[in-house]
C-alpha cells in the first residue's frame, strides 16, 4: 500500500458522508481536517468518539458540517467550542446527545457485527428521551432489570492520525486503540501518518499490539504534524497556545474567516511552494 | 495561616475521600480541585489507586477511551467526580444547556460519561466552585443524569455530597435530598439559602467547615503540588504560586 495525496484524500471524501472522529486527545487528523474544509465539503455527519473538539469546530466553522453525534464538545481548558456553540444557536445544525459509553458500545457493536448491545445506566437522563432510537427493553435474564439497548453504528468513514504506517499499510497509533475500533467499525478508514517507515509492524512484538492492521485501512497519506494542535503520543505535546488563540478568533464569524484563510488556506499554499 | 479558596476545597474534598473506603478513584480533566484531593488522600497515607484521565504522560488506560467506562461497568471504581451547569435539589446533573432541547438558550458542552459514571460508580462527588441560585436551581432545564432512580433500573451509587465555594451538602437518596453539612468559613446557614435554588434540610446547628491545617497546606503546596505541574500548570502557578522550569 503507498500513500495517497492528503488533497486526493480529502476529494475522495464524499458530501454528506457519516466521519466518525476521535477528540483532541486521542490521535485527530486536523490536517484532513483542514483538507476537507480546502476541498469545500458540504453536509457532513461527524460522530465524536467519544466527544468533539477542535477539528470538529474547525469543520463546522467552515460550514462542511451538517449534524454532530457526539458526547460533547469542547475544547478543553480553551473553554467552549465557539463555532459549535454559534451554529448551534442560529440553528443550522442537527445535534444528536449521546453520553460517551453509548457512543462506545455502539461502534462495538459495530464491530462485532451485531444489531445491537445492552448498557447499563442512562436511564432517567433526558438523553434518552431524545434518542429514537435507543431502547429500554427488560433484561431477558433478570425480568427484575430494565436496561437500555443501543443500535450498532456503522460510520462511512473513520478518519484520525496515526505514528507511523509500514511498507505494508499497517498503522501504528500506540495505545489510543479507540482509533482501531473506529476503523474496525466503519466502512472505509482515510488516515493520515507523521511519516512512513519500512517492514511490517505485525512482525514486530512491541509494535504489534499498538498497531491497526492494514486490512482496516483504505487509504493513508502522509501529513507531518497532522495531528497538530493536538498531541502525537510522545512525539509532540499538545499546543495550549494555538487552541486558546483560536477560541478568541473563533468568537465572532468574522474572526473564524480570517483564521481559517491564515491557517488553513495560505499555510497550506506556503507548504506547497 | 492564611491560604486560598482552592486548598479550603481540596482539603474538604480530601476529607470526604477518606470517609468512606476507597480503593480506586478517577477523576476527570477539568478538575484540578478534585485532583489536588485524591493527592493529597493519598500523601496522607490513604491507599488508594488514582486514574487520572487526562494526565499527558503514563495515561492508566491502554485499551482506548472506552476501557475507563468498561471497569467502571464492573466496578472497579469507587468513586468519581461530576459537576454541571445546572444542580436541581434531587441531585440531578445538567451538562446539556438551558432553553429547549439541546441548549437552545445557553449551550453546556454535553454530557460526557455523566449518564452512565453516575449510576455505576460506588459513589459520586458533586463538586461546582461557583454556589448560586444560576447553578444550584430547584429543576434542572434538561438531565444529563438522575440524582436517583427507579427500581428495576441497576444502579451502584450516588452522590455521597455536593461541595460549592459556599459549603458542603450531604445527599440523601432515600429521601431524594441534600442537607447542609458544613458552611465554610464566612458564611451562614442564611446567606447558603439565599444563594441556593433549591430547598434543602437543615439538621440542627450547622458546623463550620475546618479550615486547612499547616500539614495540609504543606502536603498540598510540596508533594501535591509537584504531581500535578505536568497535568495542571495554570492551576498550580494561580494556586500554589510554583512556575514550570523555563
Amino acid at each position: 500500500m503507498t500513500p495517497i495525496d492528503l488533497e486526493a484524500m480529502a476529494a475522495s471524501v464524499p458530501d454528506g458522508a457519516l466521519i466518525a472522529l476521535p477528540p483532541d486527545n486521542s490521535l485527530p487528523s486536523v490536517a484532513l481536517a483542514k483538507a476537507l474544509i480546502r476541498r469545500g465539503a458540504r453536509d457532513l455527519r461527524l460522530v465524536g468518539v467519544p466527544v468533539s473538539g477542535f477539528a470538529t469546530d474547525i469543520l463546522i466553522g467552515a460550514g462542511c458540517v451538517a449534524a454532530v453525534q457526539t458526547s460533547a464538545v469542547s475544547l478543553g481548558e480553551a473553554g467552549f467550542a465557539p463555532r459549535f456553540t454559534a451554529a448551534l444557536k442560529a440553528g443550522k445544525l442537527s445535534i444528536t446527545d449521546a453520553t460517551c459509553p453509548a457512543i462506545h458500545t455502539m461502534l462495538q457493536a459495530a464491530e462485532k457485527g451485531v444489531p445491537f448491545m445492552p448498557l447499563r445506566g442512562i436511564i432517567g437522563s433526558d438523553i434518552l428521551a431524545n434518542r429514537p432510537d435507543w431502547k429500554v427493553i427488560q433484561s431477558p435474564f433478570d425480568s427484575g432489570e430494565k436496561i437500555v439497548v443501543l443500535p450498532a453504528l456503522h460510520p462511512d468513514i473513520a478518519v484520525f492520525h496515526g505514528v507511523m504506517a509500514d511498507s505494508h499499510g499497517n498503522v501504528y497509533v500506540g495505545r489510543r486503540r479507540e482509533c482501531g475500533t473506529i476503523a474496525h467499525a466503519s466502512r472505509r478508514a482515510l488516515v493520515t501518518v507523521e511519516r512512513v517507515v519500512e517492514g511490517n509492524f505485525l512482525e514486530d512484538e512491541r509494535l504489534a499490539p499498538g498497531t491497526i492492521n492494514a486490512t482496516y485501512i483504505s487509504a493513508f497519506a502522509v501529513a507531518e504534524r497532522g495531528a497538530r494542535p493536538a498531541a502525537l503520543l510522545d512525539d509532540y505535546g499538545f499546543d495550549a497556545a494555538y487552541v486558546a488563540a483560536y477560541a478568541r478568533a473563533g468568537k465572532t464569524e468574522a474572526g473564524f474567516a480570517e483564521w481559517c484563510a491564515e491557517h488553513v488556506f495560505e499555510a497550506r499554499a506556503v507548504a506547497a511552494e | 495561616m492564611s491560604y486560598r479558596p482552592e486548598e479550603l476545597l481540596a482539603v474538604t474534598l480530601a476529607k470526604l475521600i477518606r470517609a468512606v473506603p476507597t480503593r480506586h478513584i478517577a477523576v476527570g480533566a477539568a478538575s484540578p480541585v478534585p485532583a489536588a484531593a485524591c493527592w493529597l488522600a493519598v500523601k496522607q497515607g490513604e491507599p488508594v489507586r488514582l486514574s487520572l484521565l487526562h494526565k499527558r504522560t503514563g495515561n492508566p488506560f491502554t485499551e482506548g477511551t472506552r476501557e475507563l467506562f468498561d471497569l467502571t461497568g464492573q466496578g472497579r471504581v469507587d468513586l468519581f467526580f461530576l459537576g454541571g451547569g445546572q444542580i436541581d435539589g434531587q441531585a440531578n446533573l445538567n451538562l446539556i444547556g438551558t432553553g429547549e432541547w439541546p441548549g437552545r438558550e445557553v449551550r453546556f458542552p454535553g454530557s460526557f460519561g455523566s449518564a452512565f459514571m453516575y449510576f455505576m460508580t460506588g459513589r459520586t462527588i458533586l463538586f461546582r466552585e461557583e454556589h448560586s441560585p444560576r447553578v444550584l436551581v430547584d429543576k434542572v432545564a434538561h438531565i444529563s443524569a438522575p440524582g436517583i432512580s427507579e427500581p428495576g433500573v441497576y444502579r451502584r451509587g450516588h452522590a455521597q455530597a455536593l461541595v460549592t465555594g459556599r459549603c458542603v451538602f450531604a445527599f440523601h437518596p432515600d429521601r431524594g435530598r441534600f442537607s447542609l453539612a458544613s458552611v465554610h468559613p464566612g458564611e451562614t446557614v442564611e446567606g447558603v439559602r439565599e444563594m441556593t435554588g433549591f430547598a434543602f434540610d437543615v439538621d440542627g446547628e450547622v458546623p463550620q467547615t475546618p479550615a486547612p491545617t499547616e500539614e495540609e497546606l504543606a502536603l498540598l503546596r510540596g508533594s501535591v503540588c509537584d504531581e500535578m505541574m505536568e497535568t495542571y500548570p495554570e492551576f498550580c502557578s494561580r494556586v500554589f504560586d510554583r512556575k514550570l522550569a523555563a
